[in-house]
């Protein structure tokens, strides 16, 4: 096995372009699991963490551009304002130490299905920004980037450079169902962001389908039928968490039946609403 | 492949490491710091928790290779000298130490807290240990350690 260390984020798209069999590594809390336990072997570890601008975020344009290095535990203390979603699925994320290591970048190079951080980038509208030495810069939208069960629309010889997403134009919240509050991978989660400019919602179901995926049919919905300058009736509610439900394509496994996720998702779906929505009301009588 | 890197404030020359080896089984195995615990090597129980670069992370999940050049602080590197840190004594003082397993990890990573926030309620406690597993002790002569060491810190920082 090589250790490859690039200092440079162009060594680094030139390493991954001439070793396409090398794992890109950051907070280590997935791939060195892996290694670990002997499941991976790969070639070569290809180390992000010296890469100084994936260590960075920043605002171009209004809209944040979140280096694939900077940690969960940042994204909670630094971000958490202008992406309350993200944050507190951020703040879900293992233990302290997971998430003094462990970044959306890296969640994103992994994508599992049941991975914290697809839902709100789903709900948020966010864009993978992917760069390779040959092909340059390549913008996938969140809703585009997970293909499978572990599978992304990440080319060989693509590394992730930022994840690029609006600040919250309104309530966000995200919500996991596990066995305890730490050290949990989720059994189903859920997020939604409200746009009350554009008096839409957005959503994305996390561990209850091969991908993390958005509940268009739920959107469409909520756009055709909430007033949004009116409490929401319990049974629209009702409905929304249904058809989030029905978004879903759960399995049984050692975490869960493919029933309780989908039931579960319902619920998260109509309380996560419904604690948007009194954020929603509460801002405009403010 | 070399590391070099400093640990406890030491600079280590470490040769021979294999590139898919942990931080943590250097720090045990070619450094001699076996003070840092190698339990489930997959980030669930904590016992491995260090400092890297001064935040605690799990050794068993950092590559050896990304600790070039940083500064790593393990459970051997909080005594000054003879004298143990107040979360050390604090721990052996209440009983919050049984087979000692997971005693380093969860030392280290109270001892990251108290430095973050000297005061800390029972709720912030809670929160910082979640990733340290104890099989012994039930966890609640773990929290009375932590508050006595707080307390103690206080105490120290009061009398100057």
């Amino acid at each position: 096995m090589d250790f490859l260390r690039p200092a440079t984020w162009q060594e680094a798209l030139s390493a991954r372009a001439d070793r396409p069999g090398a794992a890109p590594v950051q907070g280590g809390t997935d791939v060195m699991v892996e290694i670990n336990f002997d499941v991976r072997r790969p070639e070569a570890l290809l180390d992000l963490t010296r890469v100084p601008e994936l260590g960075r975020w920043e605002i171009v344009d209004g809209v944040y551009r979140i280096g694939a290095n900077v940690t969960y535990a940042r994204v909670i203390t630094e971000l958490g304002g202008a992406l309350p979603g993200l944050a507190q699925a951020a703040r879900t994320v293992g233990s302290p130490q997971i998430r003094n290591r462990g970044t959306v970048g890296g969640n994103l190079g992994a994508a599992s299905p049941a991975g914290d951080s697809h839902p709100p980038l789903l709900a948020a509208g966010a864009v993978v920004e992917a760069e390779s030495r040959d092909g340059g810069v390549r913008l996938i939208p969140a809703e585009e980037f997970y293909l499978g069960v572990k599978r992304s629309a990440l080319r060989p010889d693509e590394l992730i450079r930022a994840i690029r997403v609006r600040p919250a134009p309104g309530p966000q919240y995200f919500s996991k169902v596990g066995t305890r509050n730490a050290m949990v991978i989720a059994v189903c989660s859920f997020a939604i962001a409200l746009d009350p400019a554009a008096r839409r919602a957005g959503t994305g179901i996390g561990s209850a389908a091969p991908t993390p995926r958005r509940a268009l049919e739920a959107e469409e919905f909520l756009a055709a039928e909430l007033d949004w300058d009116a409490p929401l009736p319990p049974a629209l509610a009702r409905r929304f968490g249904e058809l989030c439900a029905r978004a879903a394509d759960p399995i049984d496994d050692v975490r869960g039946t493919a029933a309780y996720r989908r039931h579960a998702v319902a619920v998260l779906a109509r309380r996560t609403l419904g604690w948007a929505w009194d954020d929603h009301l509460g801002r405009r009588a403010a | 492949m070399r590391v070099t890197f400093t640990v406890n404030g030491r600079e280590e020359v470490v040769d021979g490491v294999w590139e898919g080896e942990s931080l943590l089984y250097v720090l045990r195995e070619r450094v001699g710091l076996p003070g840092s615990k190698n339990a489930c090597e997959q980030g669930e129980c904590g016992s491995c928790t260090v400092y890297l670069d001064g935040s605690p992370v799990c050794a068993c999940l950092v590559a050896a290779g990304q600790a070039e050049g940083r500064r790593v602080r393990t459970i051997e590197g909080l005594a000054a000298g003879d004298r143990l840190d107040p979360v050390q004594e604090a721990f052996a003082a209440c009983g919050a130490v049984q087979c000692g397993f997971c005693t380093p990890g969860l030392i280290v990573q109270a001892h990251d807290l108290l430095e973050r926030v000297p005061e800390p309620s029972d709720a912030e406690i809670r929160e910082a240990l979640a990733g340290n597993l104890c099989r012994c002790t039930g966890y609640e002569k773990i929290l009375d350690a932590v508050r006595l060491a707080a307390a103690r810190k206080a105490e120290e920082r009061r009398s100057g």
